[in-house]
């Protein structure tokens, strides 16, 4: 059966992690690839590099680090932050990540995504959403969700849902659904937006925002109905190892990637 | 030396790395002359069925790839490069395939989300040199929405469950073609790369 994916998101700007994190002394606590070694040996499934740098060699240093990352881990992998140009998309791909994942460009020139799926498949573009819970103006059910932009600074006027389906058939193979409301609250995802918008399209949903241990990300991936959750500060801190979130995923049923030795020598 | 050949169907730098990993040289080629060369062939590749082939045909590729597997040098397909083994596909209309193998490429049925994307256990059928070392039950990470039906059950070397049985890993003799990405799927990836270069 296909299992239910944890993927840790590593903050990058520079080529360097964005918060600092303690290794052994041997180890240089900035390099990401350092970081992404680590979550594949606790065993993620895939990993999300979020690339907030911000100067005109962007497009160079994301190359050199998805090149990197493509020669030192042998998991998938996908880059986001700031992907605006059918020429970012391919300095991704082409570095040995699995996807790009494109939010905010996507609301400016949908067309991107429409161009990055005929260029490289449906498989490589994920639809990634900001969405904030607004009263329902229809007042047919009780909320629903606009898209922001811009890290959360931007309403769009657009309805989340809507939006979900409009980047399905402009061929994003994917969706990650990024709850502003419960982002960085530790309280859960947003378990109705998951549901809602999971009901809606046919693509994998990757649960994102508001992790704050395993019991939300049984919540999101059960009730919730997404297909992957993902997690950034709980990894990084080292409050929970993904080998813990897996363990309590399978006690209850969820099914998960289990660690398997393998001899490579 | 291990030919890992292009033609326009996706990224192959990855496939390269992996091998390289695993301590085997692999080069990325585009002649017929270089595929003729080559001890072992690796035909990855991500698309359409279609302009898989198209892509082969034009290039002047069918003939030397078919050309390694008759001659018995090992061969792999991943993902497409399995699709293509065999005889047709109806993938946006029939097309022809390599016909290494008897049988056909299918869309999965409704159901499920389609693409299939995340890891996926393989059960494993035979024993091939392919598979040594791997356990039964191992999980690979798989991105397809087509799936192949071979004719010949001693074909199928592993399956997989996605609301349907379906074969993950096909092949006979030394040509062998997985449906996942071995060089994506870790530790149980790399072991399948590994025994390609050195046992197979």
């Amino acid at each position: 059966m296909l299992a239910r994916r944890i993927i840790p998101c590593l903050d990058v700007k520079n080529g360097r992690n964005v918060r600092g994190v303690k290794f052994s002394a041997d180890k240089d606590a900035g390099d990401p690839i350092e970081l992404a070694k680590r979550y594949d040996a606790e065993g993620a499934d895939e990993l999300v590099f979020y690339d907030i740098t911000a100067s005109a060699e962007k497009r160079d240093i994301v190359g050199k680090l998805v090149r990197r990352v493509s020669e030192e881990v042998f998991i998938p992998f996908t880059v986001g932050g700031g992907v605006r140009t059918y020429w970012d998309i391919r300095t991704i791909i082409e570095g040995g990540a699995e996807k790009a994942s494109i939010n905010s460009a996507a609301i400016h020139t949908p067309e991107i995504i429409t161009q990055g799926a005929e260029s490289f498949g449906s498989q490589a573009i994920v639809g990634s959403i900001d969405a904030i819970r607004r009263p329902n103006p229809d007042q047919i059910e009780d909320v629903c969700w606009e898209v922001v932009i811009n890290g959360g600074r931007t309403y769009t006027g657009r309805d989340a849902l809507e939006w979900a389906e409009e980047l399905v058939d402009r061929g994003a193979g994917e969706l990650v659904l990024n709850s502003i409301d419960a982002d960085g609250t530790k309280d859960g995802y947003d378990i109705e937006l998951n549901r809602t918008v999971a009901e809606r399209v046919d693509v994998p949903i990757v649960a994102s925002g508001g992790a704050g241990g395993p019991e939300d990300m049984y919540a999101v991936l059960s009730e919730g109905k997404a297909s992957a959750a993902l997690a950034a500060s709980i990894f990084h801190y080292n409050q929970y190892s993904i080998a813990e979130v897996k363990t309590y995923l399978a006690e209850r049923g969820v099914p998960v990637r289990p660690k398997i030795e393998i001899d490579l020598t | 030396m291990i030919a890992i050949v292009n033609y326009g169907m996706g990224n192959l730098r990855s496939v390269q790395k992996a091998f390289e990993h695993v301590g085997a040289k692999a080069v990325i080629v585009d002649r017929p002359e270089d595929i003729d060369a080559a001890e072992r062939v690796v035909l990855p590749g991500v698309g359409a069925f279609g302009d898989a082939m198209n892509n082969l045909k034009t290039s002047g590729l069918i003939a030397p790839v078919v050309r390694a597997i008759s001659e018995g040098r090992p061969f792999l397909g991943i993902c497409l490069g399995l699709q293509l083994m065999f005889a047709e596909s109806e993938e946006m209309g029939q097309h022809r395939g390599l016909n290494i193998l008897p049988g056909t490429v299918k869309r999965f049925p409704g159901g499920q989300r389609v693409p299939q994307i995340g890891w996926n256990e393989v059960r494993i059928q035979r024993e091939t040199s392919l598979l040594d070392g791997v356990p039964d039950g191992s999980y690979f990470y798989f991105v397809h929405s087509f799936f192949v039906v071979s004719e010949r059950d001693e074909d199928v070397v592993g399956v997989t469950d996605y609301g349907i049985d379906y074969a993950s890993i096909a092949g006979n003799d030394r040509a062998f073609g997985v449906q996942f990405h071995p060089e994506k799927s870790q530790d149980a990836g790399l072991k399948i790369l590994k025994n390609f270069a050195e046992k197979v």
